[in-house]
């Protein structure tokens, strides 16, 4: 075989078109699952065939919330907390845009649980994809809504004494149309389910487990390929679970799978057909 | 069905006007929250927006209703929210976003007395300093003020417009009073309405810049889903709305983005003289308070007093040259405003000690009379 530019190696990774690969190296430390939840989002939005020149990237504030910044489309880095309520606006703005919320615990479910809730209520038309590191990692290490009870935490030295939320069971309780949870060692089915939840018409969530071993993991005795470990021996996947059931606890096993699937009118829908004059 | 445009004479609250302003101005979108005395403005914004093709949404709270609207704004949509003090606090959050992403839209605060939860029901004019820097960080923010339910129809087209042109939140400062009195609003033909729509990109997608500024300090701004593929964050960005972290990219944008105001303060601020030309005394004033020195004005020039009124449509930018060149040759300034002085202190920085600077204030919850201004015009004009 001759060397000619058709057999030249090419130094292309199969997504860098849908990265800015001039923001590369990007803020993720090693060992961080972040990276890992973000090419599978990729690789589901490529593999879906939605028209990405109509699809959003939004992003609140955190180490996952950088994710706008690298994803070559239209993409907006917002406010802490405030992803899901700038989204909503760009949906219910232009109802053809395809929009992806793509952010962490403590920016979704603490300083922005209560717009998360809403939108889940309202059925906007979105998928919101959260990286469950259990805490916060961008200001290094704190207690979120999501760190597991007595784990340690820089603002909880001698243990969390808060119970953490069960997110599955937040988003079902507030209505959301599809609803499961991988970790990012799950990463075939965690990109069927987040192709699931693109093409799936209503608020779609995914809770992505992912390690932070820098700011969470090193504090908890658990290093990065540990929390790997756990993600695969300590983990059952159980399609249709009962919300109720899915608390995470690794002593007892944590459930993965799709929770709910289910069919409502969007917000769009009902607002077209409740408040549009007829005719 | 009614039409965007309901041209014709109308008997209709400041609030309706405004929201009829904002329809006829373009406005497509609303994200709003209840509140006391800006509620009326999102009940007729809910009813009249699916009428003429736009979406109404009551968001969870002032945080999402700010934010919303910043959204479909990216979506291509001129919009607008309104609220009053509580609701203006927690605005402020994403204002700021809106200012350093340079995103076109509509902040009304109908003003009641705080600070808190204030008396909700009744007017101040007390959140003048905080639409100038009630966000963190240096900035350059344009807010109006209308005097009658008229000028809040008009006014809210002028901000539309500027926000578009100058790719800024812009806020609407009015007051309990303006915001529910009932009274005439002539509304013109559409095609008499003059609009601005922001500046949009051309050339080629794959070398556009998203914060590459035009002459005039402004850069075009795309919709989502055009092909452009922009960055659009609230951290300090270069032209291509990339995040640096520098100082030099901290000055460069920060510089921008207040001198794309600064630069135009002629072509944004807009006053009304009355009688200032042989004026002795200049009353400074706003709002519903602009009409209470009005009439004070009128009785004074009735009983000889050579006194005269600049009425501030545009608060910010303030009207710094205006005050400066009539401190030159007046006596004296009494700022007129529900508030215990706060323009009267951008009033004292321009007048620089040549001429007198008084204030008639009051914390809020009732109007400023014309007895009041005139009694203090009597004792300034010894």
């Amino acid at each position: 075989m001759t060397a000619t530019a058709s057999t030249t190696p090419v130094l292309k990774h199969p997504l860098d078109d849908l990265i800015r690969t001039d923001r590369i190296p990007h803020i993720w430390c090693t060992g961080c699952g972040t990276g890992t939840v973000f090419s599978a989002c990729l690789n589901a939005m490529k593999s879906s065939g939605i028209d990405l020149q109509k699809t959003c990237m939004v992003s609140g504030i955190g180490c996952s919330g950088r994710a706008a910044g690298y994803v070559n489309l239209d993409s907006f880095h917002t406010t802490h907390g405030r992803a899901i309520p700038f989204a909503t606006g760009l949906k219910l703005g232009n109802p053809e845009l395809n929009v992806i919320v793509f952010s962490g615990d403590g920016d979704l479910f603490a300083i922005g649980g209560n717009h998360f809730i809403h939108a889940a209520r309202r059925n906007i038309d979105m998928t919101v994809i959260c990286v469950n590191n259990l805490t916060y990692g961008m200001t290094g290490g704190q207690v979120a809504a999501t760190t597991p009870y007595k784990a340690k935490t820089t603002t909880t030295p001698m243990g969390n004494p808060e119970t953490p939320f069960n997110l599955p069971l937040l988003a079902w309780a507030s209505g959301a149309t599809f609803v499961a949870r991988w970790t990012m060692l799950h990463i075939r089915e965690l990109m069927d389910c987040i192709q699931t939840a693109i093409l799936k018409s209503g608020f779609s969530f995914i809770e992505v487990l992912a390690p932070c071993p820098t700011n969470y993991g090193r504090r908890n005795k658990e290093k990065g390929l540990e929390s790997l470990k756990l993600y695969q021996d300590r983990t059952i996947i159980r399609n249709n679970a009962d919300p109720a059931d899915l608390d995470i606890d690794f002593q007892k096993g944590v459930v993965l799978g799709e929770f709910v699937n289910r069919e409502r009118p969007t917000c769009i829908e009902s607002y077209d057909r409740t408040c549009r004059p007829k005719g | 069905m009614k039409p965007a445009v309901l041209t014709g004479v109308h008997y209709m609250t400041g609030d309706e006007a405004c929201a009829e302003g904002a329809l006829a101005a373009g406005c497509r979108f609303f994200g709003g929250y209840p509140i006391t005395p800006a509620t009326e403005i999102a009940e007729h914004m809910a009813e009249r927006l699916p009428e003429v093709g736009g979406t109404f949404i009551q968001m969870e709270d002032e945080i999402a209703a700010m934010a919303s609207i910043l959204g479909a704004a990216w979506a291509g949509q001129k919009t607008m929210t309104s609220t009053s003090g509580p609701g203006f606090s927690l605005m402020m959050e994403n204002i700021g976003l809106g200012i350093c992403t340079e995103t076109p839209c509509v902040v009304v605060n109908v003003q009641r007395a705080g600070p808190s939860t204030g008396l909700p029901t009744m007017g101040a004019q007390g959140d003048m300093m905080q639409a100038r820097w009630g966000s963190h960080g240096h900035y350059e923010i344009i807010a109006l003020s209308p005097s009658s339910a008229q000028e809040f129809f008009d006014q809210t087209i002028t901000a539309f417009n500027l926000s578009e042109k100058y790719r800024v939140p812009v806020i609407i400062l009015a007051d309990e009073v303006i915001g529910h009195m009932s009274e005439k609003v002539v509304i013109p033909r559409a095609e008499d309405i003059k609009l601005v729509s922001r500046p949009r990109p051309k050339g080629r997608k794959d070398r556009f810049r998203v914060y590459q500024p035009a002459e005039n300090g402004v850069a075009p701004m795309p919709d989502a889903g055009e092909g452009y593929k922009i960055h659009v964050t609230g951290l300090t960005h270069d032209e291509r709305g990339y995040p640096v972290m520098t100082v030099e990219a901290q000055a460069e944008m920060v510089t921008r983005i207040t001198r794309k105001i600064t630069d135009n303060r002629g072509d944004i601020i807009m006053t009304e003289s009355s009688m200032v030309e042989d004026a002795d005394i200049v009353l400074v004033s706003y709002g519903i308070s602009g009409r209470t020195s009005l009439a004070a004005m009128h009785q004074a020039r009735a009983m000889g007093m050579k006194v005269g009124l600049l009425r501030l449509l545009t608060i910010w930018p303030f009207a710094e040259e205006q005050i400066r060149a009539l401190a030159e040759r007046v006596k004296a300034f009494i700022t007129v405003e529900i508030n215990l002085g706060q323009m009267h202190l951008e009033v004292m920085r321009c007048a620089e000690g040549r001429a007198a600077c008084h204030l008639v204030g009051h914390p809020g919850g009732t109007v400023i009379t014309p007895e009041d201004v005139l009694a203090r015009i009597k004792e300034v004009y010894k």
